[in-house]
């Protein structure tokens, strides 16, 4: 086992935290509170080529891994920005998986190149109210009009719509019940995000404010049969390969934000005095900052691992499911950890403790829930019966 | 135009001490490249993006500074240089500029750059004493330069925020300040790209040096954070109150 640094993934690490670390927590709780878009330091990562880590470098891409795109990633979340930061970046970078696994040539050509310069924004479109978790269940229809489509439905919490020229749809084709399997007959679309057949509505939410999501009403919106992403009816099976790298990425911004939580803490607990001693020297403080310091430690290790795993090409399932599901929860007690050390201060604006608490809540909920997370570990690396 | 970039890696301001005093506690902390350093690549890096050159950047320092080294090469560096022996731990500046100096001899650099100083050490005696190991003219603390005709016109910051402007011939050496451009971040490709650049490590004995001629001569005793003194007093009034009781107090206490 050699747990030696790459020299690389070291550079990719300190480049990411000093480019990040120009935008401070000023920038991001305006940000967040107005809802805009974080323009300039998406643009600061764009023009540096960093949106194209995982586009093939024949697309002007860098080629590289998920081990380095989590690593940029947890050092991005680990910045003042935190989960803001990282889903700006997030989507751009792995929204596109699909088309580079299973797009047509035609369509790499013409949009990877505009990915990994950061230029083309691109939207997520498979969550629908009525499904929910169970995706089988989606009732946006994609009707056959000649040889092209005409799509009619609803999604939600499709993050940056606001923004996005395209959106990756996930649309059946052939009504459930006409299938042989559940998850037959649905067809993945690069559409355009047509403002005149696509009402956008942002969603208020708890936190991660300055990126949005949004509701999304689609009416009539013609999509051509050259912007089927890899086969009509296989949708499904296209986004699946895609769900292991994001949940590998978004395990390691979760260690990203708790260890920005953990370390902002123990700054406060050092210089904090009450009853004439600073509030570290408590083991009521100190010892919850230590597990979670460890805490995060751990789930670090398990990003890692399943990150290796994957660019080694074996399968990833149950340590993907496991760092997303360790991760979340780490991080997510990190940052509340940090609150409770920074007493009524940490429930403040002003100290930003409180909007990271409220971005690390996500990571146990989005993009799949702790419960699916157990639900798949229970079903294939334990072997039990599946409950639903 | 061949331009060398000495730079140096220095511990993150957060390093702690270590508990004996001699040095400080390397477990667990980062290290990054002396600022000051930091401009002068910059700058070596513009003057190659301006024109023709090629720059080169070296370090002394153990195998944690060849990160420093894939930084540089990473920003726009050709190639890179690191000098280490295990018993240079501890080196003073004058080893450090005779292996620097030996690095460069055969090189015919037009111009070098480095730090004014170190973030660590705080020195400020390397750039000199390689230049004089050199034989080349040189200036501190560049605020500007700018290049033209075979010679370097340098503003340099003096005392009280006046400036100094210099004139000094190809080849020379200049220390600059912090704060003469804006230092660039290396984009992912500059990073891909460095993997593929040379990085030459070499011992002393590669540099036709022995031991013995490198030896330090300056060793460090201790190294502490002074204690918090007790019982300072302030002084509060008006600045003639104020002189008035300075006054005083000098008297009481004897001190002329
Ligand atoms: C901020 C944000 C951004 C998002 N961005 C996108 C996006 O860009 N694109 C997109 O398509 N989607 C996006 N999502 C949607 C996200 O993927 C879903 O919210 C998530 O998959 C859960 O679906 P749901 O909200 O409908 O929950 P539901 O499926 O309604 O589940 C509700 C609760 O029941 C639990 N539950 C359901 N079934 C089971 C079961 N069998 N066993 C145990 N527990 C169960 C769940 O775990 C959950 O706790 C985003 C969500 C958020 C909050």
């Amino acid at each position: 086992m050699d747990f030696s640094k790459d020299p690389e993934l070291e550079q990719v690490r300190s480049e990411a935290e000093k480019l990040a670390a120009a935008f401070d927590d000023e920038y991001w709780s305006e940000h967040d509170e107005k809802h805009e878009f974080p323009w300039d330091f998406y643009n600061a990562f764009a023009s540096r080529g960093w949106i194209g880590i995982v586009v093939p470098e024949k697309y002007g891409g860098a080629g590289l891994g998920v081990m380095h795109a989590a690593t940029l990633l947890t050092s991005v979340a680990g910045s003042a920005g935190a989960m803001n930061a990282a889903s700006s970046l997030h989507l751009s970078i792995w929204g596109m998986g699909p088309v580079i696994h299973h797009g047509s040539e035609e369509m790499k050509e013409r949009y990877l190149p505009p990915t990994a310069t950061g230029e083309l924004h691109v939207s997520f479109g498979v969550t629908e109210d009525d499904a929910g978790t169970d995706t089988s269940r989606i009732r946006t229809f994609a009707a056959a009009d000649g040889d092209d489509f005409v799509v009619n439905g609803k999604k939600v919490w499709n993050t940056k719509a606001q923004q996005a020229q395209k959106v990756l749809l996930l649309a059946r084709t052939t009504p459930r019940e006409e299938c042989k399997r559940r998850f037959d007959g649905l067809t993945l679309f690069l559409a355009d995000l047509d403002r005149a057949h696509c009402e956008i509505r942002e969603i208020p939410k708890l936190g991660r404010n300055a990126v949005n999501s949004n509701e999304l009403f689609i009416q009539d919106l013609p999509v051509s049969r050259s912007d089927v992403v890899g086969e009509v009816g296989r949708g499904f099976y296209h986004i699946l390969d895609g769900l292991n790298p994001e949940r590998i990425t978004i395990a390691a911004e979760a260690v990203g934000i708790g260890r920005r939580a953990l370390a902002v803490a123990t700054r406060y607990a050092k210089e904090r005095i009450v009853f004439d001693r600073p509030i570290g020297k408590n083991q009521a403080i100190a010892h919850p900052l230590a597990d979670s310091s460890s805490e995060l430690d751990a789930a670090e290790l398990l990003w890692q691992k399943a990150a290796w795993t994957y660019d080694a090409r074996e399968p990833v399932g149950g340590l993907a499911n496991s760092a997303k599901l360790r991760a979340g929860e780490a991080s997510f007690r990190a940052c509340d950890r940090a609150l409770q050390t920074l007493g009524g201060f940490g429930y403040a604006r002003e100290y930003h403790v409180e909007r990271y608490w409220r971005e690390s809540r996500l990571m146990r909920l989005a993009p799949v829930s702790q419960e699916m997370a157990l639900n798949y570990i229970a079903e294939h690396v334990l072997g039990l019966p599946r409950s639903y | 135009m061949k331009i060398l970039v000495c730079l140096k890696q220095v511990p993150h301001k957060d390093a702690r001490l270590e508990a004996s005093g001699g040095w400080i506690d390397e477990g667990g902390i980062k290290f990054e490249i002396n600022q000051y350093d930091t401009y002068a690549l910059e700058e070596a890096l513009r003057i190659k993006d301006a024109g023709e050159a090629e720059v080169v950047v070296a370090t002394i320092g153990p195998d944690r500074t060849s990160q420093a080294l894939r930084t540089a090469l990473g920003m726009g560096a050709d190639r890179a240089i690191q000098i280490w022996d295990d018993s240079l731990s501890g080196a003073d500046s004058l080893t450090i500029a005779k292996l620097l100096a030996a690095a460069a001899k055969d090189e015919s650099f037009d111009l070098v750059l480095m730090g004014l100083m170190s973030d660590d050490a705080n020195n400020s005696l390397t750039g000199p004493m390689l230049a004089e190991l050199l034989g080349l003219p040189h200036t501190t603390g560049a605020m500007k330069i700018e290049l033209s005709d075979g010679k370097a016109q340098v503003e340099r910051e003096l005392e009280g925020g006046s400036l100094q402007v210099v004139d000094l011939p190809l080849p020379c050496l200049i220390t600059v300040q912090t704060g003469l451009n804006e230092v660039r971040y290396a984009s992912l490709k500059g990073i891909m790209q460095a993997k593929k650049k040379p990085l030459d490590k070499k011992g002393i004995s590669d540099l036709g040096l022995d031991a013995a001629a490198v030896a330090s001569k300056v060793t460090v005793d201790k190294l502490y954070v002074p204690t918090k003194g007790e019982g300072a007093e302030i002084l509060e009034g008006s600045a003639g109150e104020v002189a008035q009781q300075l006054v005083g107090k000098i008297k009481e206490l004897g001190l002329l």
